[in-house]
Order: C-alpha cells, then sequence, then structure tokens
C-alpha cells in the first residue's frame, strides 16, 4: 500500500494557465445522471458488504429499482427541458436488464461511461486480471449496445485498486487508441480538469465531478433538507462561475434516479437547472465533450505549468 | 489475490428483473389510472400502531425507533408508548379536521395490550393492515419458515377477532421480509402488501401461493424517515410533503392518477411540537382540486379494475 496514490503533483488553484471553454463560457456544466443496477442477491464480497438485511434486502433494492423504474424518466425529461443531455455513469448491465432506458437515452445523444456491470459488484479483493476483465466487458458493451467509445470511468462502486485508472486508460487505448478511456470521474482534488500521471503515460484526464454536489451523499450522508440541496448547488454554481472569469471552471451534478427524481425532491433540482442554465457565458455539456477539449487544448500546458510551479517550489 | 470464479459471473443478466417476483416496467409507458370523480391524486394516509418491547431481542436488527439503550430503556419504551396513549388521538383530530380518510397498520399485541385503542380505530369504520406481531418480531431472511408462520398467523388472527375486519393489507415491521414473507400472506388472505418502495403506484407481485398486489408505501417521505432518520425540520417535512403534492398532481395531468402515500408514526408526528406541521400539510393537500382521499383497499380495488 502507498501513502499518496501518485496520480498528480501539487498545484496551487492561483497563476495557472487560463482556460476558456469554447464561445468564451466561463463555466463548462455538465449533469453526470447515474443510471445503476445493483443486484437483490449479489454473490459476497470479503472486504465490503452490499446490503445491511439478510437477503432478501428490499428496503435498499427497493428504492435503486424505484429509480429506473420511476424515476427515470422523471429527470430524463427535466434535463431536456433546460437543454442538458446527461453523461450517464453507467452499470452496464442494465443494457440487457432495461434496454428501454438505453434506447431513449442513445435517442438524446447522451453519453454513456462506465460505472461498472453491477454496483453490486466490487474491485475488492478482484486480481488485476478480474479487474481488467470487468473494466473490459463494461466498455465494450456500452460500445456494443449505443456504438460509443468509452471514454470515461466511475469504477463500480467507487471500490478501486492501485490499477484501476492503469487498467482503464489502457484497455480504452486498445479498443479505439485515443478516443477511449481518456478521462476519470474517481478523484475529487479540483474545480478544474488536471492531467494525470499514469502507467504509459496515456493523455488522461481527472475530471471534476464533485463528491459534495452528489444528491446521494447530500441527502443519504449528509441528509440536507431538499431545498437546501438546491441552495447548495446555487451557491456553488455562484462561486465558480464568478471564479471562471479567471480561468474557466467546471461544475457536474452526480445524481442517481432514486435520489433526485422523488416527487419531494424534484423541484429544487429544477430550480437550480433553470437558475444555473439561465446564465449567459456556460458552456451545458458531457464530460466527454470537455475532458477532449481540455486535452486538445489544455492539457500540455498544464503538464509544463505543473513542472515549473514544482520545479521551483524544490529550487 | 483474486475472487472466486462466481463473483465475475452474472447469472441473472438478461431483460428485465434479476427475480422472478414482479415484470420490469417502466411507470410512464403503463396504462394512465383513473381515479373516482375525475381525482388526480389519491392521498393514502397510513398510521402506523407499534408495540416497541422494553427486552428487545433485536433479530436480526434493532427496529428503527426500538430500544438504544442498555435494558431497562425507559425512555424510549414509555416515548413510543405515549404515541398510542397520547399522539394517536392528535392525529385522529388532525384527520377528522380535514376530512381525510386513513388506514392504520396495527401490530397485533396491541389487540391484546391495548384494546380500547384498537376498538377506537374500529368503530371509526377505517382499514385495518396487518403489521407483525410487534417491532421486535421482524421477518428476516434465514428466519425459521413454521415460526414465521405462526407469526403472520397469530398477528392477523388477533386482529380479525378484535376487529371483525377481514384485514387485507400488510405492512412488515421496519418493511422488512423473509425469502416466504410473501408466500405467507398470500397464504392467509391478505391480497396487497406495502413492503416493496419501488413504484408510486400498485403493481402485480408472484408469490407461490397466488398473486399479491403491491402496494408501495413511502419511506422517502414518512415522518420517522425525514425527522428522526434525517434529522430534518418539522417544517421541512411539511414543505416536502407539499412539494411531493405539487410534482404529482403535476405529473397525473399528463399520465393519468398518482398516489401520495404518506406514513405516520403516533409517537413521533403526535407530539405537540410536530402535529402542527402534519395539520398544516393536510391543509396544503386538501385545499388542492382533484385529491381524493381514501383508504388502501379503495385505491387497490379501483387500480385493479383497471387493469384487464
Amino acid at each position: 500500500m502507498k501513502e499518496d496514490p501518485g496520480y498528480y503533483d501539487y498545484w496551487p488553484y492561483e497563476n495557472r494557465p487560463k482556460i476558456e471553454w469554447p464561445n468564451g463560457a466561463r463555466l463548462a456544466f455538465w449533469v453526470a445522471p447515474n443510471i445503476e443496477f445493483y443486484e437483490l442477491d449479489p454473490p459476497a464480497n470479503p472486504f465490503r458488504k452490499a446490503w445491511p438485511q439478510p437477503y432478501p434486502a428490499i428496503p435498499g433494492y427497493g428504492i435503486r429499482d424505484y429509480g429506473n423504474r420511476v424515476g427515470h424518466r422523471r429527470q430524463m425529461h427535466t434535463l431536456e427541458r433546460y437543454g442538458i443531455r446527461g453523461s450517464i455513469s453507467l452499470s452496464t448491465a442494465l443494457c440487457d436488464h432495461h434496454p428501454e432506458i438505453i434506447a431513449e437515452c442513445a435517442e438524446r445523444n447522451w453519453e454513456f461511461f462506465s460505472h461498472g456491470i453491477y454496483n453490486t459488484r466490487y474491485a475488492y479483493g478482484m486480481s488485476v486480471e478480474q479487474e481488467a476483465e470487468y473494466i473490459r466487458d463494461s466498455m465494450e458493451t456500452i460500445k456494443k449496445h449505443t456504438g460509443q467509445n468509452c471514454a470515461g470511468l466511475l469504477a463500480t462502486a467507487l471500490s478501486h485498486s492501485d490499477y484501476t485508472l492503469d487498467l482503464f486508460a489502457e484497455i480504452g487505448t486498445e479498443l479505439a487508441g485515443d478516443d477511449a478511456g481518456f478521462y476519470t470521474c474517481d478523484l475529487f482534488h479540483d474545480d478544474q480538469p488536471t492531467p494525470l500521471k499514469l502507467r504509459g503515460g496515456k493523455r488522461f484526464v481527472s475530471m471534476p465531478y464533485s463528491l459534495e454536489m452528489n444528491d446521494t451523499i447530500a441527502y443519504v450522508v449528509n441528509k440536507i433538507e431538499p431545498r437546501r440541496y438546491g441552495e447548495n448547488l446555487k451557491a456553488c454554481f455562484d462561486r465558480l462561475y464568478a471564479e471562471g472569469e479567471q480561468s474557466g471552471t467546471v461544475m457536474c451534478i452526480p445524481t442517481h434516479n432514486y435520489q433526485v427524481s422523488c416527487p419531494h425532491r424534484l423541484k429544487a433540482f429544477e430550480e437550480a437547472l433553470e437558475y444555473i442554465t439561465g446564465h449567459s457565458d456556460v458552456w451545458v455539456t458531457t464530460a466527454r465533450e470537455v475532458a477532449a477539449y481540455y486535452r486538445d487544448n489544455y492539457y500540455d500546458a498544464a503538464v509544463s505549468a505543473i513542472a515549473q510551479s514544482n520545479g521551483e517550489a524544490a529550487a | 489475490m483474486s475472487l472466486p470464479d462466481e463473483y465475475m459471473q452474472y447469472p441473472h443478466r438478461s431483460y428485465g428483473m434479476d427475480h422472478d417476483r414482479y415484470d420490469w416496467s417502466l411507470l410512464g409507458d403503463r396504462k394512465p389510472v383513473s381515479w373516482p370523480g375525475g381525482a388526480k391524486l389519491a392521498l393514502w394516509v397510513n398510521v402506523s400502531l407499534q408495540f416497541f418491547p422494553l427486552n428487545q431481542q433485536g433479530k436480526p436488527f434493532p427496529p428503527p425507533g426500538g430500544m438504544t439503550m442498555p435494558y431497562p430503556d425507559l425512555r424510549h419504551f414509555t416515548l413510543r408508548d405515549y404515541g398510542n396513549r397520547v399522539g394517536i388521538y392528535r392525529i385522529l383530530n388532525a384527520l377528522d379536521r380535514y376530512n381525510v380518510k386513513a388506514t392504520f397498520a396495527i401490530n397485533g399485541q396491541l389487540a391484546e395490550r391495548t384494546p380500547t385503542l384498537v376498538q377506537r380505530i374500529a368503530e371509526r369504520g377505517d382499514e385495518i393492515l396487518g403489521h407483525g406481531w410487534n417491532m421486535d418480531s421482524l421477518h428476516y431472511g434465514g428466519m425459521d419458515p413454521d415460526e414465521e408462520q405462526k407469526l403472520v398467523q397469530r398477528s392477523l388472527n388477533a386482529l380479525r377477532d378484535a376487529t371483525g375486519q377481514p384485514v387485507r393489507g400488510w405492512l412488515s415491521p421496519a418493511r422488512n421480509e423473509s425469502e416466504q414473507t410473501p408466500e405467507l400472506l398470500a397464504q392467509d388472505g391478505i391480497d396487497y402488501f406495502c413492503d416493496w418502495v419501488n413504484d408510486d403506484m400498485p403493481y402485480p407481485f408472484r408469490t407461490a401461493n397466488g398473486e399479491l398486489t403491491s402496494l408501495p408505501l413511502s419511506t422517502e417521505l414518512e415522518d420517522r424517515f425525514v425527522v428522526l432518520n434525517n434529522q430534518h425540520s418539522e417544517q421541512s417535512w411539511c414543505e416536502q410533503l407539499c412539494d411531493a403534492c405539487d410534482m404529482l398532481l403535476d405529473e397525473a395531468e399528463s399520465q393519468g392518477g398518482r398516489i401520495l402515500a404518506l406514513s405516520l408514526h403516533p409517537w413521533l408526528i403526535g407530539q405537540p411540537h410536530r402535529i402542527g406541521k402534519l395539520e398544516a400539510a393536510l391543509e396544503y393537500i386538501t385545499s388542492k382540486a382533484g385529491i381524493w382521499s381514501a383508504g388502501a383497499s379503495e385505491i387497490v380495488d379501483t387500480w385493479r379494475e383497471q387493469q384487464t
């Protein structure tokens, strides 16, 4: 085990090369609906329990099923009203279980990226070969069902090993060169995209995904009120939008159909979307588009600036 | 290091659910449902009347709202008992004031412990649902099937004997079940149950002893979940109910009848500082056009008639 994952060097949030998003936008805004499948009776993992109750754990299973049966359409239509295309963090088994959902998102030109196969399977305890197998399976499944090269990863149930990101980048290269496996949502160290140092040196981007704005973290872990969640989203936006005048920022709202689409919560979410998309200098986009734009325009400058910053510190 | 081969296999990775209890179905794809009188939103209030034993065993887990302190946890025992002595009568007044019908899910043991209360509910003519024996007699995976069968029978018999009602509906304590709970319920004359909170509308649920109707009783809007579990203010709970009412009414305009399922606990919302927020929510909801205040059986029957 390592003291530090080693993916990035320290880089202060001041005096960075200026990022300008397309059409002079100051803030790139994306929404990441997590569309997940939780198994009622998953195989046991020695390091993490899937459910708190003995089988059948219907409270946790039920509300997540609610997300797909009821919540999905509500969120999809809400995002559509504000011209937002979702960047879906997908349990790829959903392509088999609920192809209707995949079809209607694909029809809307939404992005699909890998969030593993089932959200009740964890990387803990897997061999490197097993982890590579699940990552490859998930990326190939997205390709098969949507035609998209999978650009991004949010590891299955946010479970990682020391090799997760290397494997994802390398399998992406095998499958589609630089068009697949070039960003991750797993790291929360910054409000701007940053280059990551991976085995093999692929140009690979860490996308700000925001655990703090994640509805499940807000509602289940921090247990905040729906209207307060809406206020937090607006406050987060206001600050990043203001800072974006200096250098472009990214705001992501990670959502779950079983949280944000509940009848008592949808209104607060919708009001925040209306507020955010009502500003002129916002690039309403997808994760892939931001990561690719950053990689093509700012990646190399960032790598140099980080090296310089740390060189100066060492000198 | 590696995991067993089984961990990398996906035997249920195919169309539909990963079990055979019910079919996969997007709510928006179903035939719209009409409520009586052209109503848009059925308001279903369920009040759970519960007994939390002082000598809690907590098997396989302590029930929500149960004892938390070393024996004898007098504070929680009496605070829960308060609901059946005091809080429930405040709720009955609030329901009557806004002319709202409710159902009552009752632990079978209360028929023995508080027959006056059970009679009072029965005399109102309100529907009674089975709610297990007490809050420390959970139905859970791996429990002895014979023991569970007796538990279901004892719970239902106590309510049926005390009230003369058929008792068609069921809500498991903590909404927890074993592998065979649905079979046992179907076998014992239950025809709808409320434990699986995976939809906003009823849907058919398979058991080896015939079909049940699943009528989800929302956990996310429940007084206990919002105020005790989430630690939200009573005012916020009231706002959440109002926002849910607005959203569901709006959805019903284009998709057909919806249900606002409100789960209440007298030991929680029946406190003097909280009851006013229930009243405020009921006032708001009943002021809207298109509300149908209904019992669970009425909702289930109306829905079933339209499923052919």
